[in-house]
């Protein structure tokens, strides 16, 4: 059973509608779409990072709360990020990965593992606090203001499929503004 | 001026630089003059990572919150993390300052002219990556290492800390 990305990330938003979020590739066209904000960090450069990027911001910033919106491909490249988030224990961060089993925007090609790697048991065998996996979306709606509110880090992991088709806007993820636009909204975050 | 590198003397450096943050994997050239005593003494948070490019994405969003981080790491970590060092530091032009210890350096020999070839490389990867660096030596002055620090963080630019030997190490 999955669900719909878009539909998945339409009540994310809902429920998290201010705040940082860390997104990678096909997540991230989504999540631009649906949640247009200048705290969205589109610009994690380099395949398999954004685990680190949202951990970098979370001990920088212990005060805000950071989701990470990973992949299951980019997380796959960096699975020693969740031990070294497992060590530094930083309460403020969430840590979603939309597992749907492809390199999506790379060729459609199956993952190393597909259907069968348990992101949310690697999660918490590295030291999360809580983790979850989610297959359908009333349970993941219903659940969400709490996983919401625990204490980081939490691990969640999305079942899903495509849902609606947005632009791949590459330019948007690796541009000077977006980063200058991320930069000034989390100054005024952290002034405020 | 000191004779010799010592780990002291860097510690004293990165806390006039304002680094909060240092991470790190360890180096058998840095690790007993500089990260031990960084772990029991604890002036600066230590993020120990399992992987160097790792660093380089924690280094990057640090900088975001103008947070100050010095990644420590050895030569090959360097090597292993070309392409995250490319966009953080090239493309993005961020501050990920490096201190990068060249295990297997010849004593008294330059980087450049080790026989070893994964330290020989080195300086030419990075002056092909338009990385501004320097090689920290028993020569090295007090203030250098806080004010090129400062300088990366000042106007935003990748900056690498070669570190052939420290304490004496042969």
């Amino acid at each position: 059973m999955t669900m719909k990305r878009d539909a998945a990330l339409r009540i994310l938003s809902r429920c998290y509608p201010d705040g940082i979020v860390v997104p990678v590739y096909q997540a991230a066209f989504d999540w631009m779409a649906i949640r247009p904000h200048p705290l969205n960090y589109l610009c994690t450069g380099a395949m398999g990072q954004a685990s680190s990027h949202a951990l970098g911001l979370a001990l920088a910033c212990p005060k805000e709360r950071v989701l990470v919106l990973d992949g299951d491909g980019s997380l796959l490249m960096n699975l020693g990020s969740l031990v070294t988030i497992g060590e530094q224990q930083p309460g403020n961060l969430l840590h979603f990965v939309c597992d749907n089993g492809i390199y999506e925007v790379n060729g459609e090609f199956p993952v190393p593992g597909a259907k069968r790697v348990d992101f949310a048991a690697i999660a918490a065998a590295a030291g999360y606090r809580d983790t979850f996996t989610f297959t359908d979306l009333d349970t993941f709606g219903a659940a969400l203001p709490n996983v919401l509110s625990l204490q980081g880090p939490v691990f969640v992991s999305l079942k899903v499929e495509s849902g609606e088709p947005f632009p791949r806007d590459y330019r948007a993820i690796h541009s000077a503004e977006e980063r200058a636009k991320f930069r000034t909204a989390l100054a005024l975050r952290l002034a405020g | 001026m000191a004779d010799t590198l010592t780990g002291g003397f860097i510690i004293e450096e990165l806390k006039g630089a304002g680094v909060e943050f240092v991470v790190a994997l360890p180096d058998i050239v840095t690790c007993d003059e500089l990260l031990w005593p960084i772990a029991r003494q604890k002036p600066f948070r230590l993020v120990n990572v399992c992987k160097e490019d790792e660093g380089v994405s924690i280094c990057a969003g640090m900088s975001y919150a103008e947070k100050r981080a010095v990644l420590l790491i050895q030569h090959t970590g360097f090597l292993d993390s070309i392409n995250a060092i490319r966009v953080m530091g090239m493309d993005y032009q961020l501050p990920i300052v490096m201190m990068v210890g060249l295990q297997g350096i010849e004593k008294d020999r330059a980087p450049a002219a080790s026989d070893q070839n994964g330290v020989r490389i080195i300086e030419p990867i990075l002056l092909a990556m338009q990385i501004q660096y320097r090689v920290l030596d028993g020569q090295c002055q007090a203030g250098t290492i806080r004010w090129a620090i400062d300088a990366a963080y000042s106007k935003p630019h990748p900056l690498a800390l070669l570190i052939p030997a420290i304490g004496g190490q042969v």
